[in-house]
């Protein structure tokens, strides 16, 4: 850039009255900050504050639908992450994108091999690279195969990619989440080093730790707006913890019916192991919604889907009692989501595109999809009784806003999740887990899915409730398990279950797991 | 034209999960009163291979009446395409779960030397019997190496096609397996009830009860869902892979049953009948009548107006002499059109 001698140490991004919307969810709303050349800018907040989403933006690799960025004083529109690029500004997503089939060094000049006449050449690659990763002090060999890095090794990959396209602003999303402590320390390095040389550096992080050991600026975001842009000097993790607190206005809550005190217990979870699950063991009792809470990838779906066996299963046992009776049946480990279904556990999924509806499918068939036998004689599907149960269900969970024959697309986000619902309930489990059941939906939808969350645990069901909006777990919950790395690091009821609290064990101590 | 569509200008974007707007719209008017654009465009969907079907229906009547519209001529091609009828019949199934089945013209020449063999001075019940049983097994194997072993039915269906070619081969040396002599097999295909051949009866029968099961039974619907969202099937306890095995199964036998009504019309069977042309030409059928490649939609009726709309084509350029040649061109352009329609209609309505 020619200006950049001028602003070397001026400021680098502006952000003003930055707004983002998906669907009906406003993911942010009025943020304004500035970012100075050369500086480690942290943001940080709860799982849905926004920060991912901010730092795409910065990226250019989502547009905002409102506000104006401006890079080194000059307004900026990314068309795509090329034109970012172009700019000087480069974003390493969580996903990494390294071709493992190439070398590093190819993966490192992607797209601005040197060349002569169309043919690469490789002796100028390796010396280009050899002299780049000298510059930054990575020791990485770079004939190695991309493909067999460590992780920690290919984010060196990613930032050197960066690098050799003159990225003067490097946007890195949750870059240690993956990482062991000692390549955590290493890529702190890094980061340090890059900020030294003069590249600007955006952070964002779930570990509080993390941030106030690198960052020079942190920036809170809460529910999409920006609370407060701070330095990190002066700041400890329970400050930043306060200012990412706080109540939205929108939500308000179902009155919890409490559970009776001699509820029978009727999901009871032992030592499960599963992937991303490191033994966790709970009761659920009849009547109750019991929330888990925790960051995302702390292991609250992978319990979910290890309950319901859509998951393997490595050790560990689940007992479902069902019906009135006092005898329990275990249910089997198969992998198999249909004898979990028979032994009386639903689950409505994560993502109701892709693991819950059938998009291209009327709603008749989405909700009659798991209990066709009910409706069917000698395997013939009953078109009149089909439909009568199909209606009777939909009026239930109240889901409007179309006809049975309609296509299951057609409708809102939030009458789709009540597909998923009426589809759980016609099967009249025992024990309903929900997972994320009010992502994307909008004010209204939700309002309504607490209510009907409540109304079956007057009807004795027992419900598990996973949800990332810790108002939710709080406002509907009669306990909470909070989750990290795969386990259930607290149980939490009455006046302790608080934001703070739940915050506070998610995100755990200093040490990492 | 096969998909009549018009150009809606509309610059509606994509509907995003929770955003109302256009669906809730639509919804609220009364049905045929939606937007004017997505209403017609659905119809269009809808409708499908009805309108050109009719079109080139007529045009022929008009053009060629005395020849085309006779009879004897049409139940000349009800007979004539019965077995390319129920092989597609049963590849729709395949496709709407999520599948494809590339080795029916193999299983197709297995079944009918195999049946044919056992004809030629043997039990003809028990020939036509062991044959479709065979392709029955065939399917089975397709369907587990495609759900089981989890390769892909493209690549799976391919390479069994060779392995079945060349046992088909084994059994006949190379040769053309003849039974002139079993009268009995003959009756199979060619015996005429009310002016319309075995052959075509069974097809009718087969094609009917395909329909049946496609839209009416837990199986049917369990196709469509395993097609239109494996996952979200296996969480709603489908059985996803165990589906797709019966549909390959289904579709093997149905490949046998095929080549074994031709090999009875004609006394005669080969280990090159059938093959790859046929393979193709059922899977135009398939694809021409709107069934969508990529699972979770579709018709058995679909695919019967398909299969004949392309054997009308066929018909046509005979009566009027035109250059077979140009024929291959014209299937070529309706089935480009036939998946550019789907794609199209699918980038517009998700």
């Amino acid at each position: 850039m020619a200006d950049s001698d001028q602003n070397l140490q001026g400021v680098h991004v502006e952000l003003r009255d930055i707004g983002k919307s998906f669907g009906g969810t406003r993911a942010l709303e009025g943020v304004s900050l500035t970012i100075s050349r050369g500086s480690i800018h942290a943001l940080v907040g709860e799982n849905g504050a926004g920060k991912s989403t901010l730092g795409k933006i910065i990226a250019g690799a989502l547009a905002p639908d409102d506000g104006q960025l401006l890079l080194a004083g000059e307004p900026v529109r990314f068309r795509s992450p090329r034109d970012a690029i172009n700019a000087g500004v480069n974003l390493i997503a969580q996903e990494l994108s390294i071709m493992g089939s190439l070398t590093v060094e190819q993966n490192v000049f992607l797209g601005v091999e040197p060349s002569q006449a169309g043919f690469q050449n490789r002796r100028e690659l390796r010396r280009r690279y050899n002299e780049l990763a000298a510059s930054v002090g990575f020791e990485l060999d770079g004939g190695g195969n991309a493909g067999t890095l460590r992780t920690a090794d290919k984010q060196k990959v990613e930032i050197l990619r960066a690098l050799c396209r003159n990225a003067e602003l490097i946007v890195m999303d949750e870059p240690t989440a993956a990482l062991s402590r000692p390549d955590v320390d290493a890529l702190h390095g890094v980061i340090r080093q890059l900020a030294r040389n003069g590249t600007t550096v955006v952070l964002v992080s779930h570990f509080l730790g993390e941030v106030l050991e690198l960052a020079d600026e942190v920036t809170i975001l809460r529910d999409g707006r920006l609370v407060q842009t701070v330095p990190a000097v002066g700041q400890t993790e329970e400050s930043l913890m306060a200012a990412m607190l706080g109540r939205s206005l929108d939500a308000t809550f179902p009155a919890k019916r409490p559970a009776a005190a001699d509820a029978r217990t009727v999901l009871s979870v032992r030592d499960l192991v599963a992937p991303g699950v490191n033994g966790v063991s709970f009761d659920l009792r009849a009547g109750e919604i019991l929330g888990l809470a925790g960051l995302v990838g702390a292991g609250r779906t992978e319990v979910a889907r290890a309950i319901y066996r859509a998951n393997r299963v490595q050790s560990g046992s689940v007992t479902v009692s069902a019906g009135g009776r006092t005898d329990a049946h275990q249910v089997t480990v198969t992998g198999n989501p249909r004898t979990a279904m028979r032994a009386g556990i639903q689950m409505i999924p994560e993502s109701r595109k892709d693991q819950g509806l059938l998009l291209g499918r009327p709603v008749r068939e989405n909700v009659s999809l798991s209990t066709l036998a009910q409706v069917s004689r000698l395997g013939l599907v009953q078109p009149g009784p089909e439909r009568r149960t199909v209606r009777a269900m939909l009026s239930r969970v109240d889901a409007r806003g179309g006809g049975q024959s309609d296509p299951a697309s057609a409708l809102s986000g939030g009458n789709q999740q009540k597909l998923l619902f009426a589809r759980s309930l016609l099967s009249d489990p025992t024990v309903l887990i929900a997972d994320e059941p009010t992502r994307g939906v909008d004010v209204g939808a939700k309002r309504a899915i607490y209510e009907l969350l409540t109304t079956l645990t007057a009807d004795g069901l027992g419900i598990l409730l996973i949800s990332s909006d810790v108002e939710e777990i709080l406002g509907l919950a009669h306990r909470v398990l909070v989750m990290r790395g795969g386990r259930v690091v607290t149980e939490l009821a009455g006046e302790n279950a608080t934001e703070a609290a739940i915050l506070g064990a998610a995100f755990g101590a200093v040490e990492r797991p | 034209m096969t998909q009549p569509q018009a150009a809606p200008p509309a610059p509606e974007k994509p509907e995003q999960p929770g955003e109302p707007g256009r669906a809730a719209r639509r919804l609220a008017l009364p049905g045929g009163f939606g937007l004017p654009q997505s209403g017609f465009l659905a119809q269009a969907r809808q409708g499908g291979i009805v309108y050109p079907f009719i079109v080139l229906f007529l045009v022929l009547t008009i053009w060629k009446g005395s020849l085309f519209a006779d009879r004897t001529n049409l139940l000349e091609i009800l007979d004539q395409q019965a077995s390319y009828l129920i092989i597609a019949a049963a590849g729709t199934m395949v496709m709407i779960a999520g599948g494809i089945d590339l080795s029916v013209g193999a299983t197709y020449a297995l079944c009918q030397v195999i049946a044919t063999k056992m004809a030629e001075g043997g039990n003809p019940v028990l020939a036509i019997l062991v044959g479709v049983l065979i392709g029955v097994g065939v399917g089975a194997v397709n369907g587990v190496i495609a759900t089981f072993f989890r390769i892909n039915s493209l690549i799976a269906t391919l390479a069994m096609s060779f392995v079945i070619t060349g046992v088909a081969s084994l059994v006949t040396n190379g040769n053309l397996i003849i039974a002139y002599s079993a009268l009995g097999f003959a009756h199979f295909a060619r015996t005429e009830f009310l002016d319309v051949t075995t052959a075509a009866w069974t097809m009718i029968g087969v094609v009917l009860i395909f329909g049946i099961v496609l839209s009416r039974t837990i199986a049917g619907r369990y196709m469509y869902a395993a097609g239109s969202n494996a996952e979200a099937a296996r969480l709603a306890g489908v059985r996803v892979q165990w589906i797709k095995l019966v549909t390959f199964a289904i579709s093997g036998g149905a490949a046998g049953l095929g080549g074994i009504i031709d090999a009875s019309r004609v006394l005669s069977a080969s280990s090159q009948n059938g093959g790859t042309a046929l393979t193709f030409t059922v899977l135009a059928g398939i694809v021409v009548g709107g069934t969508s490649i990529l699972g979770g939609s579709g018709a058995i009726w679909r695919t019967f107006m398909g299969v004949l709309f392309i054997a009308i084509i066929g018909n046509g350029f005979t009566l009027l002499a035109w250059n077979p040649l140009y024929e291959q061109i014209t299937l070529g352009v309706i089935l480009l059109l036939a998946v550019g329609g789907d794609a199209w209609s699918r980038l517009r309505t998700t």
